[in-house]
């Protein structure tokens, strides 16, 4: 129960065309995330998949049936929001229990579903609150138990976490993971947040200007990006890019090297280097060195690293882990 | 020292020019009120002093209510002004919405041509408004000023109204319809309540042209019994005797109505600040 199929879909506002052709398989249970770059399309895809906005050609399919005419309230859907979008009149059980209100289901099964999601989000004690009287935390969970009584064949998030602070966002994350878990059921998130991509998905959709640029597992996106866009993309701090001339290398026209994959030695190495910046994280040492070689290139070693700056340094990369990619960006593979 | 100096100075100007322009606001007013109060000798006399008990009386109040169906008068303008507001903020608030919410072609024309009635004062068209009465036979009916005024109210309802509704979140109105919500619930449910504090301007700017008007119900509904407050006071002022004491008891009379309907609606405005609804 919750497959999504979209095929070439298109959309365009005016002459503007926002997403030129989005293939995509979503199986039951999965966990996808659509991220890329603000612009990029991925939040009009989302309101595309809810019935939110007319996709200009193109087909939905949930559960293998065509929804393109279906209203937003009749695909079986639920959508969670970057501003919570909560009813400002109605307390939270009202506005957890409206939408299954105007469906028409009895008083007892909204009852009891309301319940059930209160008890899961822990938001018993705030049943008879309104949104106003809540903390930025709880509403989004309000707006997630919105969600979950619905008991919605798909779930939608638009960057249902933007709009909290650090600390929270890191817990709410963890609850829409273990959420995830619980409920077994299909979730589609958007995000520009590749953190939050890396950490909650099954599989993550990389969009750019309107097209899909690579789909796969987490770990495939970050061992195997398809090009340079998902090689910059994914990984933080960004991947070194350096042109193939400047280091001899043939057939390729540039390599890509993680700052994780640098190793930093005060007295040798391949690349002599001086260094601009560091950055020192406890777990991490960021370090930004030019080097003659290669320009600027970031290394990330992992603990505490008295490099400062202007010291002179040698990088080594591990040549196992570079990534080359041809003329029009695309990787290229052995 | 110095800072707190000129702050105390700066703030102590700002108010003197507040209070000086409330004083000019309100003198008028005051005069009215005053002279309403006194008799006739003494409003010619010393039109700026205050009743005392020799010049007291309550003439012109008396007059009022004794000639002339006053309340009727009071009645007719009253419902010309609460149905033409209800019919400008109900007719107004869903044009804005349809022209901030849906697109389609032709919006920003639409929102364009129905705004431009703001600049376009509605007297020019008057003789096609009373030949159209006439044909209608609407004339000496307060059907013709609602009518009137609706259609004089709506472009700075429309403008002001979609200006605000533009704001209101996108994602809500998604919210609502994702939960099943109508256009038409979504439209009276979850938008309507927060532009309330816009409606309350829109009311309020509506209102006072509406109650003070005197060229319409002069042209369009003179008759006895169609006649508004403002048609009723002129009723006093002749062309060789003009009874002021009923002319500005008639106006002091007048003020109270608008007066509660203002404070009706500045509640509303307050209280119409919704918090809390997104982030």
């Amino acid at each position: 129960m919750g497959s999504l199929q979209l095929s070439s879909i298109r959309k365009s506002f005016g002459t503007h065309e926002v997403l030129k052709g989005i293939d995509l398989e979503v199986k039951d249970g999965e966990f996808v995330i659509f991220v890329g770059p603000s612009g990029c399309g991925k939040s009009t895809l989302l309101r595309v998949i809810a019935g939110l906005e007319d996709a200009t050609s193109g087909s939905v399919r949930i559960d293998g049936a065509e929804v393109v005419n279906t209203p937003p309230a009749k695909r079986g859907i639920a959508m969670v929001f970057q501003s919570y979008a909560l009813y400002p009149h109605l307390t939270v059980k009202d506005n957890m229990g409206l939408g299954l209100k105007q469906a028409g289901e009895g008083k007892a099964v909204i009852e009891e579903r309301v319940a059930k999601a209160s008890t899961m989000l822990s938001l018993d004690p705030y049943l008879a609150r309104r949104p106003a009287e809540l903390s930025g935390g709880q509403r989004q969970r309000v707006a997630i138990g919105r969600a979950i009584v619905r008991e919605p064949k798909l779930f939608l998030f638009d960057e249902p976490l933007s709009n909290l602070d650090a600390a929270l966002r890191v817990q709410t994350r963890l609850e829409i993971a273990a959420l995830h878990r619980r409920l077994k059921a299909t979730m589609i998130y958007v995000t520009h947040d590749q953190v939050e991509a890396m950490t909650l998905a099954d599989k993550i959709v990389v969009l750019n200007a309107g097209a899909i640029e690579q789909i796969g597992s987490p770990m495939e996106l970050y061992n195997r990006p398809a090009n340079l866009f998902v090689a910059g993309f994914i990984g933080s701090p960004q991947m070194n890019f350096i042109e193939a001339g400047r280091l001899n290398e043939q057939g390729a026209e540039t390599i890509g090297i993680r700052p994780e994959h640098i190793t930093l030695s005060r007295e040798a190495g391949t690349w002599k280097g001086r260094v601009e910046h560091v950055e020192h994280l406890g777990a991490d040492t960021i370090v930004y060195l030019e080097t003659e070689v290669t320009g600027l290139l970031t290394v990330r070693l992992f603990g505490e690293h008295p490099y400062a700056t202007d010291d002179v340094v040698f990088a080594t990369p591990d040549a196992a882990s570079m990534h080359r990619f041809d003329a029009e960006g695309r990787a290229i593979r052995a | 020292m110095s800072k707190a100096r000129s702050s105390f100075l700066r703030t102590g100007l700002v108010h003197l020019a507040l209070i000086t322009y409330t004083l000019i606001a309100l003198f008028p007013v005051f005069l009215t009120l005053v002279n309403s109060l006194k008799s006739r000798n003494a409003i010619f006399r010393e039109p700026m002093a205050l009743p005392t008990p020799k010049t007291f009386s309550l003439i012109g109040y008396e007059t009022v209510l004794s000639q002339g169906d006053f309340f009727g008068y009071f009645q007719n303008s009253l419902i010309v002004t609460v149905v033409s507001i209800a019919l400008v903020l109900l007719f107004g608030a869903m044009a804005a919405f349809a022209l901030s919410e849906y697109r389609f072609r032709g919006n920003t024309m639409m929102g364009l041509y129905l705004a431009l009635g703001i600049m376009i004062p509605i007297r020019l068209g008057t003789v096609a408004i009373l030949q159209g009465m006439v044909a209608t036979g609407l004339v000496n009916t307060l059907t013709s000023l609602i009518l009137v005024y609706t259609a004089q109210g709506l472009p700075l309802a429309i403008f002001i109204l979609s200006e605000f509704m533009r704001t209101v979140s996108d994602d809500l109105k998604s919210a609502g319809r994702i939960d099943g919500l109508s256009e038409y619930a979504i439209f009276f449910r979850l938008v309507l309540p927060l532009v309330r504090p816009a409606m309350a301007t829109v009311a309020v700017f509506t209102m006072i042209p509406i109650w003070n008007d005197l060229w319409f119900p002069l042209i369009l509904a003179p008759g006895e019994a169609t006649k508004t407050i403002t048609l009723g006071a002129q009723m006093f002022i002749g062309q060789y005797v003009t009874n002021w004491n009923a002319v500005l008891s008639a106006l002091s009379l007048a003020i109270l109505p608008v007066l509660v309907l203002y404070v009706i609606f500045s509640r509303q405005l307050i209280r119409g600040i919704t918090s809390g609804a997104v982030k």
